[in-house]
């Protein structure tokens, strides 16, 4: 039960085949037998107790011939996104305790059309990381091989789908944290454009460049939680006009006729050799399709992690600066004095990477360096817009690695910032241009690995992108 | 010594749109700590900012009316600092693209009347209160309910060169906002705060020397404010015979206003000014204006006070002071307009509400608004005066009645039987029977004392309880004393 898709369960649902709570309770049991486990997957950081009787609700629903697109159908949600009554951490000390007043606009819209939530995934602090390791809970571990990180930062959600303990997942991708785990962990990974799901209710890390993203071990899965999900809100002025309407049923793509870049900056030096070659194979598999993949160069794509680096700190060093102890999360009691407890409160709430960043934000944002490094970064970041703009009106697809590297043990980078920060070399100009960009399993390693390629596509190409990648996987050829 | 004063002023209004600035929470003042909040004004995790529309426009009015040049394009950016009553360590303001720059605002002092400019207008959002816990408790509480709401804030150029015009200034500012009906600019609720920007300008050995600039905080009352302006003048001035400092050497240093000591103290140094490390708000997309909501705003704006005051001496044939004092609220100006309406002397319809109007208002302690007696009814009463049923004297106990009773004129003079005796055949009887029982005082009359006339009068005055119409009995008797 447990192998089928999300659509795959929709459909056992509705011809009953299964009902919720035996899905429900597959899962929970597939949950609790991992806690078990020598090296336990640690994907869940909570699994919630009353999934059951939602599922169950759910199927009484069915029964009476009712119950919408995603009745009964379960998700797992990344702990920085809010349901309402549930605790929502970030993984960070200084948020534990926390329960969430109010839902976030894209779990609400899940709810209404009857989907429940299996429980909260782990994730790198405050979404900050690559590999899932910066969690006040411990890393998450790649199923694939617990030794290895999953990748970050919505590692747990990754490892979730991946290890068949929740059919698909919400996670949140600030500079590549849903592509990356699922690159990592073998599954399908979608950033959409800015704006097209709701931010109301994702706790912000960079607020220009957050998204919540879709992992599942399908595109279809992706198009039909996209679709239920999309949609302009009210609540988040920057949310996009666009909705999705009739994604589900998706078909798969045809390649005649399209144009595919396959960029250089993106294939050469800092690209692992057998990264480079599987995405040099799936560049031939859509040459086989019949399309026309050219080489690009866009220099400027060089530019991206450094501007990233600078940008999302600065969002960051701000969007944290409320959890200061005064009205919710962790608050040392021990301090005498109002600076104090801010002092200490934050020195012991938050861990190494997310202080890392505030000061790195702080610092660029600061009278004296800010033109030097913020506002410069903002120039470099409206040049790479026009650049894809001006792209995309020539091609279809963008196709790069995911991340240049194939997964990686646990503990080999925690230490060395720098590297970590590598890892999103492909993926970071999607969220400083807020195009969609999506991560499909392309091969694995001779190790036995996986390693996931980046299609990315112009503004609001979502259905493009998630039926070029089923195609991909009605080939046979996925892994 | 030759000097100028120098003094720039930045106001902040509260402003009264329904809701707050970035949520739906009501704009309204007081309610029992932290009932008006929502997670978007307490700054929970996860929500997020929408501006308010009639906020923007509320900010466009207000730079329309002060001559200001509305943005085409505007954006809020993040000003950065912590303290538990913002609740986001943010407070989402507006830096180098305000909605409304480069204005100005007429100021009278000393019977001259300049033009202040205006740098800026920007909007903002107003921050939480902090409560300290009283009888020795060692706890602090904070009250969000004010947190959100939404603020302009408007900066002067450094134009302003006295106490007075400081002071003038945030008045005409006050009054304009008023008549505009963006905010009611209450200083003792808060709603209208100024800071104010002094140095002085020495000038010596054919030099011009600036002094450090100072800026002056906690201005409750106009009072206060002229008080502690025309004290930081002195100071810096005795500061500089002392120590010659100059702007080049200090800085801006920032002092507040102890009301009770009547003396400026040090707050902060240059050096601990705050780094706001301002950025663009990111969760706020810029907002274009277009030309057609600022023609829209502008057919919305009322006849300001600066020209109603020139129209009421105008049309009206009132006198300035008068205009001037009718103007000081929207209010009053609609309540005489509609008095004079159709009246043929509206110069006593001024002085009638300038004199009884306020007296009762301020008596009642209430504002025009609350006034129970409708304009129309201090026509119909000046009417009745003028028709000679009743004195001007006794018109004023009619209507310090209307505004007790609120009965009408017309209902009360019937119903007291309050109506002058005009009629000769009932006075006739009252004065000869008054002339007879006082034959000295005829004498005396007779004798061309004009006393002896106040004295008859006053017999008959009270004969008749006021009642007798003066002409008349004046005239009668005189008829009767020179036919006997
Ligand atoms: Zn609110």
């Amino acid at each position: 039960m447990r192998d089928l898709t999300l659509c795959g369960l929709k459909q056992a649902l509705e011809n009953r085949t299964y009902t919720s709570a035996e899905i429900v309770g597959a899962y929970r049991e597939a949950y609790s037998q991992d806690r078990s486990h020598a090296k336990p997957l640690n994907a869940y950081i909570e699994f919630f107790a009353d999934s059951l009787d939602h599922a169950r609700e759910a199927d009484a629903l069915r029964e009476q011939g009712k119950g919408g697109l995603l009745n009964g159908l379960p998700l797992a949600v990344k702990d920085n996104i809010m349901i309402r009554g549930k605790e929502a951490t970030c993984a960070s000390r200084i948020l534990k305790g926390f329960t969430a007043p109010y839902s976030a606009t894209v779990i609400e819209r899940l709810q209404a059309q009857g989907a429940l939530f299996l429980g909260r995934t782990n994730m790198d602090e405050f979404a900050m990381g690559s590999s899932c390791e910066y969690s006040c809970y411990g890393p998450a571990r790649n199923p694939v091989n617990r030794d290895y990180a999953p990748g970050g930062s919505s590692g747990g959600s990754a490892c979730a789908v991946a290890a068949r303990l929740a059919p698909c997942a919400l996670g949140s991708d600030t500079g590549g944290s849903v592509r990356l785990p699922a690159s990592f962990c073998g599954i399908y990974g979608l950033k959409p454009s800015y704006g097209t799901l709701s931010r109301y209710g994702l706790i912000a890390y960079g607020s220009s460049l957050d998204q919540i993203g879709i992992l599942a071990r399908s595109p279809e899965d992706i198009a039909l939680v996209l679709q239920a999900a999309a949609g302009v809100d009210p609540k988040d002025g920057t949310s996009a006009e666009t909705a999705f309407p009739d994604l589900y049923p998706l078909a798969p793509l045809e390649f005649k006729g399209r144009k595919i870049a396959l960029v250089k900056e993106f294939t050469e030096k800092g690209v692992d050799s057998e990264v480079h070659e599987i995405t040099k194979r799936f560049a031939g598999w859509l040459k086989k399709q019949g399309a026309e993949v050219v080489d690009i160069s866009l220099p400027v794509l060089h530019y991206a992690v450094p501007c990233y680096y600078i940008i999302a700190p600065a969002e960051a060093s701000s969007n944290l600066a409320r959890f200061d102890g005064v009205q919710y999360g962790y608050r040392d009691e021990a301090a005498h004095s109002l600076e104090e407890m801010y002092v200490s409160t934050r020195t012991k709430g938050f861990g190494t990477e997310v202080k890392r960043r505030v000061f790195i934000g702080n610092y660029v944002l600061s009278s004296g360096y800010y033109d030097a490094y913020y506002k410069k970064a903002q120039a470099v970041r409206s040049l790479l817009s026009r650049e894809c703009q001006k792209l995309f009106t020539d091609i279809d697809f963008m196709l790069s690695p995911t991340a240049p590297v194939p997964p990686f043990p646990l503990g080999s980078k925690v230490d060395d910032p720098l590297a970590m920060y590598a890892t999103d070399m492909c993926t970071t100009f999607a969220n400083l241009t807020g195009l969609p960009a999506l991560s499909l399993p392309a091969a694995m390693t001779k190790s036995g690995l996986p390693v996931g390629v980046q299609l990315t596509g112009a503004m609001f190409s979502e259905r493009s992108i998630l039926q070029a990648a089923l195609s991909w996987r009605k080939s046979g050829e996925s892994i | 010594m030759k000097y100028d004063v120098i003094i720039g002023c930045e106001v902040h209004v509260q402003l009264l749109t329904r809701s707050k600035a970035f949520c739906s929470c009501p704009n309204n003042f007081g309610g029992a700590p932290n009932s008006r909040v929502c997670p978007r004004c307490l700054g929970l995790p996860g929500s997020l900012p929408v501006p308010n529309r009639d906020m923007i426009s509320s900010a466009i009015k207000a730079g329309l009316a002060l001559h200001c040049k509305i943005a085409e394009l505007t954006k809020f950016d993040r000003k950065n600092y912590m303290y538990p009553d913002l609740p986001k360590a943010y407070q989402i303001s507006q830096f180098d693209m305000p909605v409304c720059a480069g204005g100005y605002l007429e100021v009278t002092a000393d019977g001259q009347s300049r033009k202040i400019g205006i740098i800026r207008v920007h909007m903002e959002e107003d921050a939480g209160k902090n409560i300290h816990a009283q009888g020795g408790l060692n706890m602090s509480y904070v009250d969000y309910n004010r947190a959100g709401t939404p603020l302009l804030e408007i900066v002067s150029e450094p134009d302003i060169r006295s106490a007075e015009e400081a002071v003038n200034y945030v008045q005409s500012l006050r009054e304009i906002m008023r008549f505009l009906d963006v905010s009611d600019c209450n200083m003792e609720e808060g709603s209208l705060r100024c800071d104010a920007n002094i140095n002085l300008w020495i000038y010596e050995d054919e030099k011009r020397f600036a002094t450090p600039i100072v800026e002056v905080k906690n201005m409750n009352s106009f009072k206060a404010m002229k008080s502690a302006l025309e004290y930081e003048a002195e100071r810096q001035l005795d500061e500089w015979r002392e120590k010659h400092l100059t702007l080049q050497a200090v800085g801006k240093t920032t002092r507040g206003w102890n009301d009770d000591r009547g003396e400026t103290v040090l707050q902060r140094m240059k050096e601990e000014a705050a780094d706001y490390r301002y950025f663009p708000e990111p969760d706020i997309k810029p907002i274009s204006i277009s030309q057609n909501l600022i023609k829209q705003i502008k057919q919305s704006i009322p006849e300001l006070p600066e020209q109603k005051r020139g129209r009421f001496v105008q049309d009206y044939g009132i006198a300035q002071e008068a205009a001037e004092a009718l103007t000081q609220s929207k209010a009053l100006c609609d309540y005489f307009e509609e008095a004079a309406r159709g009246y043929q002397e509206p110069k006593r319809i001024a002085n009638w509400i300038l004199s009884e109007v306020k007296k009762l208002l301020n008596e009642k302690q209430m504002s025009i608004e609350q006034f129970p007696v409708p304009a129309r009814q201090v026509t119909e009463l000046l009417r009745i005066v003028d028709a000679g049923t009743i004195s001007g004297k006794i018109a004023k106990d009619v209507f310090a009645e209307m505004a007790a009773s609120r009965k009408s004129a017309a209902e009360l003079v019937e119903t007291k039987g309050l109506a002058q005796i005009s009629d000769t055949g009932e006075l006739e009887d009252v004065v000869e029977k008054i002339i007879r029982e006082n034959p000295s005082t005829v004498a005396d009359f007779k004798a061309g004392k004009q006393k002896a006339l106040q004295h008859l009068m006053g017999q008959i005055m009270n004969a008749t309880k006021g009642k007798a119409n003066p002409q008349v009995t004046i005239r009668l008797i005189k008829a009767k004393i020179s036919g006997n």
